[in-house]
């Protein structure tokens, strides 16, 4: 450690060797990357004749992946999150119940399945799929929101009404930042199984990650299949691992072993 | 300050409150005590409108509550409850400000409200305001939960409860600082309890409920040598309502000035329970009394613990 030079910025340092940045850094790597692979891919399967899909760039279905998680993951998260804080106000609560099994009703159809219907009543492209991933993607969001609100404790939203709090100031200032680690654990899952769901969107017409399984799948060709499925999944890690960086630090405020035995008292009465 | 003329209350049927007729003047430390159900937590409330009552009138300050905005009247009135409820994502001097920041205060006067309070409940403000609760022992917590309470000068303090989570130690400790702040600040508390003993310590006057009404409110004393009923000398333990009745008064009050006596002595501040205490489990008939700087002062005998002939 000493020996590095001293110029270098303590931020880099901290980054430079951090999960995420390895997995961003492989993820860089393999999509700008791929087809210097080639030699490896013949290697491995010496029967095909081109061993790296090529009809696209895959920087350019990484871009489409991402675009189409983005678009359908904020639809999900706004979506969810007014669902399920709509159900917890004192105006919403009656329709807690209905939400609920709507939601579960939504993640019992296959997504497949939902493309299936969606695509030739709106035709092939993106929309069939953004509909399918939004629908898949609300009800985690929209659980964490209900799980989340429920959680905080009934002493602190009184005391919080008690002070003179309004409504909306306690759900604000109180109720979503108590709240917000547990949704945020729900918009979590929702992307991260979106950005796996994303790429059945190919089989309706929309470019993604999943062009080279679906190609790979239909003609036999496992080394497309393989170079799509790596880059999803990467993806799906980096993404994974960047919530967990935002959901410390969110909870930042939560005891934790280690601060707890650097700042608490010596043992303390009570609690 | 606050007055209740036949005020009512039902829950689902249920009367909790049944036609209240209770008046608090300014600058009184009140204790509302009954057993669980007595409707002792719903007057509370009722004050700062977090329940709302069902019939009746309501006055504070001369005005009726419902002609203020509950967040005002809220604003107004400082809280405490048992569970604390410290907001547990905000510093102690995040949650302290809570109520100044609602009130729009300026940044530099909230940081000397801060200190101010810390240091009136015995907290170093440089060492406790970037704690976060969790970082705090329960007696603390709720030492930062009476601090909120005060925060922003409220005309009045509502306690539910608010030392009942704590061990007798830390309990004792608040009550004694609950106390200190009272007669510093001469605000009008209203503080809701199920122990009897802190009600006699604590309160300037005491209102026992049951089944939403009035059984008797008066003075410690009052309840403990005038019980309205066989119900009310039940609820203060008839069997040792001598005992309390030392609790009340202090050694000073009975001590004879002047007479010298040996062996240990007893603070003049202590209550004739403590000396009853002491003479037993000392043995002797005479203590020596000392004041709090520690200089004699005269002499208790153990018959001067019975009340004076009238």
């Amino acid at each position: 450690m000493s020996r590095r030079p001293q110029g270098w910025p303590k931020t880099l340092r901290r980054w430079a060797c951090t999960p995420l940045s390895c997995s961003l850094a492989a993820l860089l790597a393999l999509t700008l990357g791929m087809p210097a692979l080639r030699p490896l891919f013949a290697a491995l399967f010496p029967e095909l004749d081109r061993p790296i899909y090529q009809q696209d760039s895959f920087a350019a279905l990484v871009l489409a992946h991402v675009s189409l998680v983005a678009a359908s993951s904020a639809v999900a998260i706004v979506a969810g999150s007014v669902l399920g804080l709509a159900v917890c106000r004192p105006a919403g609560r009656a329709f807690r119940p209905l939400l609920e099994s709507l939601l579960a009703m939504s993640q019992s159809f296959p997504p497949v399945a939902v493309l299936a219907v969606a695509a030739p009543l709106i035709g092939f492209g993106e929309a069939p799929a953004l509909i399918a991933l939004v629908l898949y993607g609300v009800l985690p969001i929209a659980q964490g929101t209900l799980a989340g609100l429920d959680a905080v404790p009934a002493a602190t939203r009184e005391v919080a009404q008690g002070l003179g709090f309004a409504p909306w100031q306690a759900l604000w200032r109180v109720e979503l930042p108590l709240a917000a680690p547990v949704i945020l654990a729900g918009v979590r899952t929702s992307v991260v199984i979106n950005i796996g769901t994303a790429t059945i969107a190919s089989t309706v017409g929309a470019k993604t990650l999943g062009s080279p399984i679906i190609v790979g799948l239909s003609g036999f060709n496992t080394a497309y299949v393989i170079q799509g499925a790596v880059l999803v999944a990467l993806l799906a890690i980096c993404c994974d691992q960047l919530f967990e960086r935002l959901q410390r630090r969110l909870s930042a405020w939560q005891p934790t072993e280690g601060a707890a035995a650097e700042t608490a008292p010596p043992p303390s009465a009570g609690h | 300050m606050i007055e209740f003329a036949q005020v009512s209350k039902s829950f689902d049927g249920q009367r909790a409150v049944d036609a209240l007729d209770l008046v608090i003047p300014q600058g009184e430390l009140a204790v509302l005590i009954g057993t669980s159900g007595s409707g002792k937590s719903t007057t509370l409330k009722m004050i700062n409108r977090l329940v709302e009552y069902d019939s009746g009138t309501l006055r504070f300050a001369g005005e009726d509550v419902r002609r203020f905005r509950p967040e005002t009247l809220r604003r107004r009135m400082g809280y405490a409850i048992q569970s604390i409820g410290l907001f547990p994502h905000w510093t102690v001097e995040q949650n302290i400000a809570t109520v100044p920041q609602l009130l729009n205060w300026p940044k530099p006067r909230i940081r000397d409200r801060v200190t101010e309070l810390l240091t009136l409940l015995h907290l170093e403000p440089e060492q406790y305001r970037r704690r976060f609760p969790h970082q705090l022992s329960g007696g603390q917590q709720q030492r930062v939960g009476v601090a909120r309470a005060l925060a922003a000068d409220p005309d009045v303090l509502l306690m539910d409860e608010p030392f009942g989570a704590l061990d007798p130690v830390t309990r004792a400790a608040l009550q004694d600082e609950l106390r200190r702040i009272h007669a510093l600040s001469g605000k009008t508390i209203v503080l809701v309890t199920h122990d009897i003993d802190e009600a006699l310590g604590l309160a300037q006057r005491i209102v026992l409920l049951e089944r939403g009404r009035i059984v008797q409110q008066g003075s410690p004393l009052e309840l403990l040598t005038r019980p309205a009923s066989d119900a009310v000398r039940d609820f203060i333990g008839r069997s040792d309502i001598g005992i309390k009745l030392l609790a009340l008064e202090r050694v000073a009050a009975r001590a004879r000035p002047g007479e010298a006596a040996t062996g240990d002595p007893i603070a003049a501040g202590a209550t004739l329970r403590e000396a009853l205490s002491a003479f037993v489990t000392r043995g002797v008939e005479r203590l020596p009394v000392i004041d709090a700087q520690g200089r004699p002062v005269g002499t208790l005998h153990f018959a001067d613990l019975l009340p004076p002939a009238p």
